[in-house]
């Protein structure tokens, strides 16, 4: 009986820890204005992922996901480099490093085409995302991955939130500035690897900010915010991934991420406090 | 004509049009929203089919330009609501549209020729078979015409409105007093952004097109300092791109597109590092030959204060708590031009 719901447990528990584990660093992101990094990664590993298929032939997603990392990390370098000695604009670079290395991926995905090399579906699968076929090999690397980069956050907790909220604080406590900054972004642009493989490139960045920008109209905390980011990422992605499965055709990414935006837009409405609708009737109040 | 030329005609056009608002949208600060319109426009075009049941039909091309601008305004809604900032609005808003899009896409018109690949990967190689016909007769491509089309519109918006342009963008709150009306110059500007992005989708994909935008814009700004160098320089090097993309995509027989890309993002490389003023060579060249010129400054005045201008090496390295190979390459220096002379271990300034 319980073989045929394998696949959809399987589905549902790798983007679970998908959306729990990118809505952490999603926290981050938002706090330290890069929320655009996710949207310039996810596109710009696709050349990573393309030289390590010409590279190895392998076809084993998670070998390609290492080369698509690294690419993104010298993407995520290069943007943060170059904003430090010219007069351009961060969101700029992140616009050049997204189309541009993306160019170089179709550049190398049409010469992968000519060879005609066994296994290059496998790349198509990094275009729109792959959660509805994921297999326990999958789920168990996925997991593992997960899981250090969440114990890695939660043991640089205190470091990570003096980066994010006082840089130059961190500094004079002593603390490696740059390194700590190196990790984060490190963290984050494994995150947002493994998402391409489950998500695709298109919808990975909302899926690490989404979450994260709901919980921020919650609280003014560092800390609930992260524990209400999780909670969102992880329900909003086990019940995506639930209404996915229940027609063959509703792909998995796009309805997380429309179940994360709804969550978005309520909260922006209807959170105590911040949400929109109390501060227009409290206009209304004082007005009268 | 050959179908090559067509081919290199249409990316030059797309190209020249992409560059124009692209270079709009650096200078006021939001390049990242070209690639939030040319993902919206997936959801304008997707509902559209969906209402008029054909592919070709004008009522696609207007519903796409609208879902962009949707997409501008939804945006800006949120940041003036001042819950969200402007990347995570942007970041959180257009995959909204973008999902919808495919969702929509993927239940009711699977069996029909609109894919996401083609949305997002566009084709170059095949425009020239999209044939324009008017009354029977065979007008040449429908890309042609789209570009050239495109090409003008925007030639027109930046040529009219210039003046007007080059206020809102450098100084709003000024263009406000004057009574320019900046959020309807700006909203002018982001449709025909999103003019722009539906034109070329189909034919370089969405987010070549954002390559076309951004890139060459910023490419320009480490050129030139001036509003109209910089639209005309960026077109130019936006063109260029089109022109040698192509040939060696032709040549290595690769995605035309991808390689247009590239090529702009070699020309972006090329210019960072060799640009005469703000490249990076020039800016480390410039830094070290003040780090220089600083150093033996500093060396000539602690030399003066010494008893007959002379002191060893050693005291030199401790005074101005430099490192030995420093001073050395200074004294070098200094001596090299014979303000400074060298005799047993001990520095002697000659004036």
């Amino acid at each position: 009986m319980i073989e045929q719901y394998i696949p959809v447990l399987l589905t549902i528990g790798g983007t679970g820890l998908l959306g729990l584990t990118a809505s952490l660093l999603g926290v981050f992101a938002i706090v330290r204005e890069q929320s655009l990094l996710g949207d310039a990664i996810s596109h710009a590993a696709l050349p990573g992922i393309a030289l390590t298929f010409m590279l190895t032939q392998s076809a084993d997603p998670f070998v390609l996901l290492i080369g698509g990392a690294i690419v993104g990390v010298i993407g995520a370098i290069f943007a943060r480099v170059v904003v430090r000695y010219t007069p351009l604009r961060h969101d700029a670079l992140l616009g050049i490093v997204l189309s541009v290395f993306f160019g170089f991926g179709l550049v190398l995905l049409t010469v992968i085409q000519k060879q005609a090399v066994a296994d290059q579906a496998i790349l198509g699968k990094f275009l729109f995302g792959n959660a509805a076929t994921l297999l326990t090999y999958d789920v168990a690397v996925l997991s593992g991955i997960a899981i250090c980069i969440c114990s890695i956050v939660l043991l640089l907790w205190k470091e990570c939130k003096m980066l994010a909220f006082d840089p130059q604080f961190a500094h004079s406590c002593g603390y490696r500035v740059l390194t700590l900054d190196a990790l984060v972004t490190v963290l984050t642009v494994c995150t947002i690897v493994i998402g391409l493989y489950l998500v695709g490139v298109l919808l990975m960045s909302s899926l690490l900010i989404a979450p994260a920008a709901a919980a921020r109209q919650w609280t003014s905390r560092l800390e609930t915010m992260a524990i209400i980011a999780a909670g969102i990422g992880l329900v909003a992605s086990i019940l995506g991934t639930t209404i996915s499965s229940f027609g063959p055709q509703v792909p998995t990414g796009p309805v997380i991420v429309i179940v994360m935006s709804i969550c978005v837009g309520v909260s922006l409405l209807f959170a105590p406090h911040r949400g929109i609708v109390w501060s227009m009737k409290r206009t209304r109040k004082t007005t009268q | 004509m050959p179908i090559t030329l067509f081919i290199m005609c249409i990316a030059v056009l797309v190209a020249y049009a992409a560059s124009l608002p692209g270079t709009l949208l650096l200078l006021r600060g939001v390049s990242l929203l070209s690639d939030a319109i040319s993902h919206a426009v997936l959801l304008g075009i997707a509902v559209m089919f969906l209402i008029v049941q054909s592919l070709t039909s004008v009522w696609l091309f207007i519903g796409a330009t609208v879902a962009g601008l949707a997409t501008v305004v939804l945006t800006e809604a949120v940041v003036q609501s001042q819950r969200l900032r402007y990347d995570a609005a942007i970041g959180i808003i257009f995959p909204v549209f973008f999902s919808v899009g495919i969702l929509l896409i993927s239940l009711y018109a699977r069996n029909v020729h609109l894919d996401i690949d083609m949305v997002v990967l566009g084709e170059i190689a095949f425009a020239p078979f999209y044939r324009f016909t008017l009354f029977g007769y065979d007008l040449g491509p429908f890309a042609l015409w789209s570009g050239g089309i495109m090409s003008i519109i925007n030639t027109a918006f930046v040529v009219l409105l210039f003046k007007e342009l080059k206020v809102t963008l450098f100084d709003p709150n000024f263009a406000h007093v004057i009574r320019l009306r900046p959020r309807l110059l700006y909203y002018l500007l982001m449709t025909i952004t999103s003019i722009t992005a539906v034109g070329s989708f189909e034919i370089v994909g969405s987010i070549v097109v954002v390559a076309l935008m951004i890139t060459p814009a910023a490419t320009a700004y480490l050129l030139v300092d001036t509003f109209g160098s910089l639209l005309i320089g960026s077109s130019c090097i936006s063109m260029l791109s089109a022109v040698i993309g192509y040939g060696a995509a032709r040549i290595a027989d690769v995605s035309i597109a991808g390689a247009i890309a590239s090529v702009t993002g070699v020309i972006f490389i090329c210019v960072l590092l060799c640009a005469p003023r703000k490249g990076l060579v020039a800016r480390f060249w410039n830094t070290y030959m003040a780090r220089k010129q600083l150093s033996h400054k500093l060396i000539y005045a602690y030399l003066r204060d010494c008893p007959q201008c002379t002191a060893t090496k050693q005291a030199i390295a401790t005074a101005l708590q430099w490192n030995t190979r420093f001073v050395e390459s200074v004294i070098a220096d200094g001596v090299h031009s014979d303000a400074l002379s060298v005799s047993n271990g001990r520095v002697t300034l000659r004036r």
